[in-house]
């Protein structure tokens, strides 16, 4: 198989933010065990819409792992209008790419992402 | 680091003894075994000496049963589609079973394209065929079963005897890929009742890019491979004579340590399951309890995905492999552990233990003083682990 680059194996191996919100503003929960991945993202959201915490539960490989963790710290801190544009490449390119047959799981986190903001807009309306 | 390599059903490390009887072979005798000359006449000696032990370690009836072919794969390759192009003319029926290596499940999915009928014998949850099921598949323009010795993924052994002679008894000619079950535990191609079986050189301690196919005499085949005379004419292409006598002496180890060194590595593998049992909770075997290689263990640890434990474990340097569909490239779940019915969940989480004679108790104590916390790791991490 091809190599994982340093950065997938640095974030398998130490994620961050690995667990759960009590209370989320919002909550994703995407993939399912026959394709492999099982990904569950929760978000804090502040009433200046910024996203103060993220939190993450990933059932999957190395590279679902690595991109759930590096997302959790790619949205930290930024608003839920800089974040909503966040795409799958972004996550690619902070893990420093991804085995070709892998790039799916960075699609993943894009999808548990987009998938946690729709509950937040829910929730709030 | 410690090295621990517990992957053998993929390959296995070349005995020292094979490696030393292989050298000459490269500089010294390196004649085309097909040559007139000195060269090559001392090539062909060793060449069909090779031949002898390993039809020594199949029990043949005759070292000319054994045709030397470049990998178990080519086996299979050749053993099906030379039957499929022999007997056409008498019938396009195929009978196979869903848990066989890609090697042969690919090569029947092509003869499907070709105007072939296959018809794949379902599994029981342990991975075996049903011997009714394979009688009533059975018709009169059936003319090959290729059902494999034993499954490389799970380590289950199939009925091949009874196979055989369900085979014979309807006429049929029965092939058997016995690529993980040769050299292993015994086996003697008489008692299978099989006409044609694969085998390949670095499953036991071999060298790589050599593999046989068992022909017993008088079975109709036609060549897949042409060329010159090679090979008593079932085969062109110049032996890999270094490969060859390499994979003929590993036969002969194989073949002397018999049994004995497998019950050394059984001993080992059933220790290996012990502990991770009693110390790992939420874990299921994957193929028969008892009628399985001595050498393998398949396990599904619930709540997790195998290539995060392969990863993890490859960091402490172990290696092991899984059915996990994320590391089969088509990202589907092993198709041996579908067919037996093995839920998604758990198939993900499979994770495949194979042993070898060069394996030792410090090997178990070191994985497992690895594996029980890279579990918990791997399961906190996890959505579908019910804890809090």
């Amino acid at each position: 198989m091809e190599e994982y680059s340093e950065k997938v194996m640095e974030h398998f191996m130490h994620p961050r933010n690995v667990g759960e919100i009590r209370e989320p503003s919002g909550r994703g929960k995407v993939g399912n065990p026959i394709c492999g991945d099982i990904m569950e993202l929760f978000i804090k959201v502040n009433d200046k819409e910024i996203i103060t915490d993220a939190k993450f539960k990933t059932f999957g490989c190395g590279a679902a792992i690595a991109s759930s963790s590096i997302l959790t710290e790619m949205i930290k801190g930024k608003s839920v209008e800089e974040v909503k544009k966040l795409s799958n490449d972004a996550v690619l390119k902070a893990l420093g790419g991804l085995p070709k047959i892998k790039i799916h799981c960075s699609l993943l986190a894009e999808e548990a992402l987009k998938k946690a903001l729709e509950d937040y807009y829910n929730k709030r309306t | 680091m410690r090295k621990v390599y517990l992957d053998a059903n993929a390959t296995t490390i070349t005995h020292p003894e094979v490696i030393r009887e292989m050298l000459p072979f490269f500089d010294r005798i390196y004649g085309n075994a097909s040559s007139v000359h000195r060269f090559g006449r001392e090539a062909r000696k060793h060449l069909e000496r090779a031949r002898v032990k390993v039809a020594a370690l199949v029990h043949a009836d005759s070292p000319e049963e054994i045709v030397f072919t470049s990998e178990g794969t080519e086996s299979d390759n050749f053993a099906i589609k030379g039957v499929a192009a022999a007997e056409k003319d008498k019938g396009k029926h195929i009978i196979t079973s869903s848990v066989e290596h890609h090697a042969v499940l690919n090569t029947c999915k092509y003869l499907e394209k070709k105007g072939f009928e296959v018809t794949y014998l379902d599994v029981d949850g342990y991975g075996v065929v049903d011997l009714d099921q394979l009688r009533d598949a059975i018709r009169e323009d059936t003319i090959l079963i290729s059902i494999m010795a034993a499954n490389n993924e799970t380590g289950t052994i199939m009925p091949i005897e009874e196979i055989g002679a369900v085979a014979a008894g309807k006429g049929v000619v029965f092939h058997t890929d016995a690529v993980q079950l040769a050299g292993k535990i015994p086996f003697d191609v008489n008692n299978a009742g099989a006409q044609l079986v694969s085998l390949s050189g670095h499953k036991i301690n071999g060298p790589k890019g050599v593999g046989a196919l068992y022909i017993r005499k008088g079975t109709k085949i036609e060549k897949c491979q042409h060329g010159g005379h090679h090979e008593m004419n079932y085969r062109a292409g110049t032996e890999n004579v270094p490969a060859i006598v390499g994979f003929g002496k590993a036969s002969e180890i194989a073949l002397e340590r018999g049994v004995g060194n497998y019950d050394k590595v059984r001993l080992l593998r059933d220790k290996l399951y012990d502990r991770i049992k009693a110390e790992i909770s939420h874990v299921r075997l994957n193929g028969h309890p008892e009628k399985r290689l001595p050498n393998t263990l398949n396990v599904s640890f619930e709540y997790l995905e195998g290539e995060s434990v392969i990863l993890s474990l490859d960091l402490e340097g172990i290696a092991v492999s899984t059915g996990s569909a994320c590391t089969s490239g088509n990202l589907e779940p092993s198709h041996v552990l579908k067919s037996m019915g093995v839920e998604p969940l758990f198939a993900q989480g499979s994770v495949r233990f194979s042993l070898d004679v060069f394996n030792t108790e410090q090997d178990i104590e070191y994985v497992m003083g690895k594996l029980p916390p890279i579990i918990e790791r791997l399961r906190k991490m996890s959505p579908v682990y019910p804890v809090d």
